[in-house]
């Protein structure tokens, strides 16, 4: 009925115009945009900066993908973004889905590159077992490149920072608890805290059903991509964070330490075909893995922040680390 | 290279729960802000509405024409575009994915499929409830099948038929907000990107209604212009 | 079994994956198979029956008396073309970031999808009884509530079913994305592929499309069972799919 329909816009255009005296009244803000952030770089500064060249637009559209979640879609921009600065033609298909998906769409030429974990690639793509997995991050990057170059897939350098999987709570669970610093005190005192956790974690090894196996975890699980929400919603009194996630930083929720090493290392690898690698030739490389070389624990977690917290989007934040860390103008 | 002056990404301590968007609230300045975010969902979504509906028009006439004068053909159109209906829109995505992979297709041949049976019957029942005398009449001044079908029958359908196209459209716009799991975009995946936060959520399913009820208006409108002998029926 | 596999490919494996357990795609765990089947199917129709009682419970009562005394176009009009419109993914992402994850959350929101067909079909049907015949009724004494009960509801029923009908299948349809709000109904395997593989989302959505049409063709026969024998034989069997129209004048020469 038109009543209805006029009804419904009318109400909407009422918001509209709330929404419009807001914007009017609010400040502009753009991420850290003092132009203090930036200390005057008074070394010489030009080898930082990324150079673009001409040949390489020639070389034809180059597909960057990425994985389904916000640290993915940072790092998607970033490579896009540093491959574009040297003047490659981009395409981005940032949305990939689960890593099986991403990897059929590596091996299978839809995208030319994505950025995976050491840990997810050995256990899922190589069947290594959670166990097998070489705790530490270099030994685990140099098997997962052997593994990748098996299907003639080019793993890059590792990042600097890794994801690991790291459970969380707020500080009141942390204190019923008696302040536990590792997995093991924690469910020492109470093995039944709920835990959140994406719906995959429910049935795989390397996650819930692993937990249950080697922390003797037994509580409830809780299906939710909420993490650090379905704390503060009490929907479950722990969850399942990433070690980059920028809440972590924020004093009203405590973390505990991995100590069996349960989880395998997850350091950033961007994999390429190997035919790729030899269009892009290694100037193009030897930039990619300088750029990444900034990605510390700490970057990333800021770089998280901005878009979680600040709810930024990927591709300005992306630019942004750019930008400041010197690599372009 | 200097290691000690580099210019470096400006790290900042998160300023603690307080500010409404790190919360995930419904924060009017932060929507005000960033609205430009949803003009390309919202396009896609508009993509992902009115060409199935378009294409469900034209499938659904032909069939109705076809089944005006074969009066037998009504009953299995019916039950086949009825199972159609009746087959949940995320569950055909799948079914449809060894035919036609994941992704625009995919979303569109399901969302055609589902507006077949309502805009079918709605052609049928206008067609249909074409008073006798009319039609008689027009018969009696000598016109063909055909001019009685285009030039009188399916006049006098028009409120049915439009009826129907808004019903349709209505209902493809909430179903296309699905398609993001069929692997293509529209206002559903940018839902899904922080379902979390309020003000995101909000505006997305808002902006989904809005749509319906502009395409709802625009429709009335097509609808008055074509039948300005009729005031137009809800 | 595995020739039926080899001849429809992705298809026949998505059966097989209903009816034979197999490793999960992360490795190490086993699923599929009837019984997790089973349990994803109960909660399924757990909270899809919830859903359809509590909203008939709601929508029912009051569109019949608001059918019978003549004033609710406004609400069958405007809730019909509103409840059409909310995607119910909105919906239910609404109620996850303002209500919380659980059954209350899925619940309420197959509520709401369920309750416009309802009142809509309820009221109209209400409102297309024959007025003659509620005339005459009245004129032989009969009180509202016995005009209702005896007159109206009985010739509304099968308009009322139609709308049970569409309810029915929009709520077991709409229980396929309850996982996002930690309910695990049939939607599972088909929104986690990296546990369950394309296989299971085929699989799963073979299970869901095959339930929601026999459920379809349930509520049909139910329809037609409902129809007093008079309305049959006049030709006004219910119409086999959703018809909502108000009530107009009636038409010159229509059956």
């Amino acid at each position: 009925m038109t009543s209805v329909s006029r009804s419904i816009l009318a109400a909407l255009a009422a918001l509209c115009l709330a929404l419009g005296l807001a914007a009017c009244g609010s400040d502009d803000e753009g991420p850290s945009g003092d132009a203090a952030s930036t200390p005057a770089a008074s070394a010489p500064e030009e080898s930082k900066v990324i150079k673009s060249d001409p040949a390489n637009a020639g070389k034809g559209t180059i597909t960057v993908g990425s994985k389904n979640f916000t640290e993915q879609y940072i790092l998607g921009e970033l490579y896009a973004q540093t491959l574009e600065a040297q003047g490659y033609k981009i395409r981005r298909r940032l949305n990939l889905g689960s890593e099986q998906v991403a990897f059929k769409a590596l091996r299978g030429g839809d995208i030319d590159a994505y950025p995976e974990y050491t840990g997810t690639a050995l256990t899922s793509f190589f069947e290594v077992k959670t166990k097998d997995v070489p705790p530490d991050a270099d030994a685990a990057y140099e098997l997962a490149k052997e593994k990748y170059e098996e299907v003639g897939i080019t793993a890059l350098a590792r990042t600097p920072f890794e994801n690991t999987f790291i459970i969380a709570s707020t500080t009141e669970t942390a204190e019923a608890a008696g302040n536990p610093k590792t997995v093991s005190e924690l469910f020492a005192k109470d093995p039944n805290l709920s835990i959140s956790g994406f719906p995959e974690c429910r049935q795989r090894q390397d996650c819930l059903l692993g937990l249950r196996d080697i922390y003797g975890y037994k509580g409830k699980f809780v299906s939710s991509e909420g993490k650090f929400s379905d704390l503060d919603g009490d929907e479950s009194k722990l969850t399942l964070a990433f070690s980059t996630d920028p809440q972590l930083a924020l004093d009203k929720y405590a973390a505990y330490e991995d100590d069996k090493k349960f989880f395998p290392p997850y350091n950033i690898t961007l994999g390429l075909k190997d035919e790729t690698v030899e269009k892009l030739g290694p100037e193009t490389i030897k930039t990619l893995e300088r750029v990444q070389a900034g990605l510390t624990e700490e970057a990333m977690r800021e770089l998280n922040r901005r878009v979680e917290l600040e709810k930024q989007k990927p591709k300005a934040v992306a630019k942004a680390y750019l930008s400041e860390s010197g690599f372009i103008e | 290279m200097n290691p000690t002056v580099l210019a470096q990404l400006k790290i900042e301590k998160p300023g603690g729960s307080g500010s409404c968007v790190a919360d995930n609230g419904f924060c009017p300045e932060w929507i005000a802000e960033n609205l430009d975010r949803y003009w390309t969902p919202l396009l896609e979504h508009v993509f992902l509405t009115v060409v199935p509906v378009a294409i469900g028009f034209v499938i659904a006439l032909a069939l109705a024409v076809l089944a005006h004068r074969r009066r037998w053909l009504t009953g299995p159109i019916v039950t086949v575009t009825g199972i159609f209906f009746a087959i949940p829109s995320v569950a055909a995505f799948f079914l449809l994915q060894p035919l036609t992979g994941l992704g625009y297709t995919t979303a569109m041949v399901a969302l055609v499929s589902y507006t077949l049976l309502i805009i079918f019957r709605n052609i049928t029942n206008g067609l249909r409830n074409v008073p006798a005398e009319t039609r008689d009449a027009a018969i009696g001044q000598g016109l063909t099948d055909r001019q009685l079908l285009t030039r009188v029958e399916l006049p006098m359908a028009v409120p049915e038929i439009m009826a129907g196209l808004r019903i349709a459209t209505s209902t493809t716009v909430g179903l296309a907000a699905l398609a993001v799991f069929a692997g293509a975009g529209g206002l559903g995946s940018e839902i899904l990107t922080d379902e979390r936060f309020k003000s995101n959520v909000v505006v997305a399913g808002g902006l989904a209604v809005l749509l319906a009820a502009v395409l709802d208006l625009a429709l009335l409108g097509v609808q008055r212009v074509l039948t300005p002998w009729q005031r137009a029926r809800a | 079994m595995s020739t039926t596999v080899a001849i429809l490919g992705d298809f026949g494996e998505g059966i097989e994956f209903l009816f034979k357990e197999r490793e999960s795609v992360s490795g190490g765990v086993q699923i599929g198979g009837p019984a997790e089947m089973a349990a994803f199917c109960a909660t399924h129709m757990i909270v899809s029956v919830a859903a359809i009682v509590i909203a008939a419970a709601l929508a029912i009562p009051l569109s019949l008396w608001l059918g019978h005394i003549g004033r609710g176009d406004f609400l069958a009009t405007a809730t019909s073309n509103v409840g059409r419109a909310v995607p119910s993914l909105a919906l239910l992402a609404f109620f996850i970031s303002f209500i919380g994850l659980g059954y209350t959350n899925v619940i309420s929101v197959l509520v709401l999808l369920a309750i416009p067909p309802l009142i809509t079909s309820t009221y109209v049907g209400m409102r297309q009884v024959d007025r003659d015949t509620v005339d005459a009724a009245r004129g032989q004494g009969m009180t509202g509530w016995e005009i209702v009960r005896v007159v109206e509801l009985p010739l509304a029923l099968p308009t009322i079913f139609g709308g049970l009908r569409i309810a029915a299948v929009t709520v077991v349809a709409t229980a396929t994305i309850a996982p996002l709000a930690n309910v695990q109904t049939l939607g599972e395997p088909i929104l986690t592929p990296q546990t369950y593989g394309i296989v299971g989302q085929i699989g799963a959505s073979i299970l869901v499309a095959t339930i929601t049409l026999l459920i379809d063709f349930l509520f049909a026969r139910l329809q037609r069972a409902v129809t007093p024998t008079g309305l049959k034989l006049a030709g006004e069997a219910p119409a086999k799919g959703p018809r909502f129209s108000l009530p107009t004048r009636r038409r010159l020469g229509s059956t």
